[in-house]
């Protein structure tokens, strides 16, 4: 049985097309996902992302045992409003997911994808076990992401009560709603590669905020822009980038990795240190399709040092043109083929991301 | 609610059929098939002079999400393709039975369209 967010009949209503994602009935479009698209690039799109997962750690060793969890190290958030992307990565050093900590007043609060629900919380709860922590899951919260170049516009403009707490925040940050105990909790943070929010709010708030944030000109937008979005701005997909598989220096994640101070032995650290030293086999790179047809996920890249795979591929709204994220031999040159439907079409390999706030970012 | 228009023919594959007065057949895709694949962004269409086989793969449509083959439900020669569908795939969203047709085929059987179904068959088909 699907589970539905608390915006259901709001999607609904908006003319949302509803598909099963990952056990969730959301809105893959209104109508376009193409012009769902667009106006994030140039305007603003609110998603329904209530399907997440929001997680407090609370305790006294609530950073220790953080510190252990995560690649990358929760000491780098100096302050409380802070936040930090990290893969959570499994003794053999592949990824059992990415996520956001942010730094409380409360210790921490984490959020991870709802497809990996379960096992992310086994997961936590498992290594929690050896620590004086507790973790607690946030599931009456809804959670918006308003994204765009005038996102963050309208959503003062929907809610001015939140104006003086968002004009505070720089990208990356987040705090609660005064008085809200962590109820409403607003960040500066997106998946799109444009400015805007997320904001998690109690389930029973949510549609009259919605309402709120159309009334002000945000468009509904679905999960088929969200994927398009985040793929021009060169975000990986947990499940398509990487898995429990997948190391993070062969997705792209190696900025992620703390690796001072050498004495954090966070888990899977031994695994990736020593693949580092050896140097990894295979490294995510992003892939222009110079010839005919769309990349897509699986389909075989071609390169001067043997051949990879597209890990997410699409037509890119924004260029006009098919783009992907691929995992491919370190040693490949520029220039590739791709394997579309038995065609070798040509591509080139280009620096990441494609799109940011709007613009064609690669040569 | 997808528009079937009752002087077509069809196919279960979701392409549509229509008998020229040259004896020639124009092919598209449906309403319905648009519907389903989202915002097309790309058409591969038959070089001109290809021999189709009944159920050949005779393009590919892709869209935003995903790709579809295109099927060739008769057998014929490809006499014309339409270019300015290649050249503007989103015509297949919003004229589906008009400018963006993909393809007239010159039939192998007199009696090609015998097998398919008429408006109020794919209608049925489709749960419209």
């Amino acid at each position: 049985m699907p589970q539905r967010t608390p915006l259901f009949d709001a999607h609904v209503a908006a003319g949302g097309k509803i598909v099963d994602f990952a056990g969730w009935e959301l809105p893959i479009h209104y109508g376009s996902q193409l012009k769902e698209h667009e106006t994030v690039r140039s305007d603003a799109g609110v998603f329904d992302v209530s399907h997440m997962t929001v997680v407090d750690v609370t305790g006294p060793q609530a950073t220790a045992f953080l510190q252990t969890l995560l690649a990358n190290d929760v000491a780098r958030l100096g302050f409380e409003g802070k936040a930090l992307y990290s893969g959570m990565l499994n003794a053999d050093g592949g990824v059992i997911d990415d996520l956001i900590v942010y730094r409380t007043a409360w210790d921490y609060r984490v959020v991870v994808n709802a497809a990996t629900r379960d096992k992310d919380l086994a997961w936590i709860n498992q290594q929690a076990a050896a620590f004086d922590v507790t973790v607690a899951e946030r599931p009456e919260l809804a959670m918006l992401a308003i994204q765009g170049p005038n996102a963050i516009a309208k959503v003062k403009a929907a809610r001015p009560d939140l104006a003086a707490l968002i004009d505070g925040l720089k990208v990356f940050q987040g705090l609660p709603f005064a008085s809200s105990q962590g109820d409403w909790f607003v960040a500066r943070t997106g998946y799109t590669g444009e400015d805007g929010l997320e904001i998690m709010l109690p389930g029973s708030d949510a549609t009259v905020f919605w309402n709120a944030l159309l009334a002000a000109g945000v468009a509904p937008t679905g999960l088929g822009a969200r994927d398009t979005l985040r793929l021009e701005a060169g975000m990986n997909l947990y499940g398509h980038e990487m898995d429990d598989g997948v190391s993070p220096l062969s997705a792209g994640m190696g900025w992620t990795i703390a690796w001072a101070p050498e004495a954090r032995n966070f888990i899977g650290r031994s695994v990736i240190e020593a693949e580092k030293a050896a140097g990894p086999a295979y490294k995510q790179v992003g892939l222009v399709l110079e010839g005919k047809g769309v990349l897509r996920a699986g389909q075989t890249v071609i390169t001067s040092a043997g051949e990879g795979e597209i890990t997410s591929g699409t037509f890119s709204p924004s260029l006009k043109l098919s783009i992907a994220m691929a995992r491919v031999p370190v040693a490949a040159s520029e220039l590739v083929d791709v394997d579309i439907r038995g065609k070798h079409e040509p591509a080139r390999i280009v620096k990441m991301p494609f799109v940011r706030n709007g613009q064609k970012v690669f040569e | 609610m997808s528009h079937v228009p009752a002087e077509l023919k069809y196919v279960d594959t979701h392409e549509w059929l229509r008998q020229e007065d040259d004896g020639t057949i124009t092919l598209g895709i449906t309403d319905h098939a648009q519907e389903l694949l989202g915002d097309i962004v790309f058409v591969e269409l038959p070089a001109v002079g290809t021999q189709l086989a009944a159920n050949d793969t005779a393009g590919v449509v892709e869209s935003v999400k995903a790709a579809s083959d295109v099927y060739a439900p008769i057998a014929g020669e490809v006499v014309e393709i339409n270019e300015a569908l290649v050249a503007s795939p989103e015509l297949a969203n919003s004229v589906p039975y008009g400018d963006a047709w993909f393809f007239r085929v010159r039939p192998v059987d007199a009696d090609a369209l015998a097998g398919t179904l008429d408006a109020a068959a794919y209608l049925e088909l489709i749960g419209a």
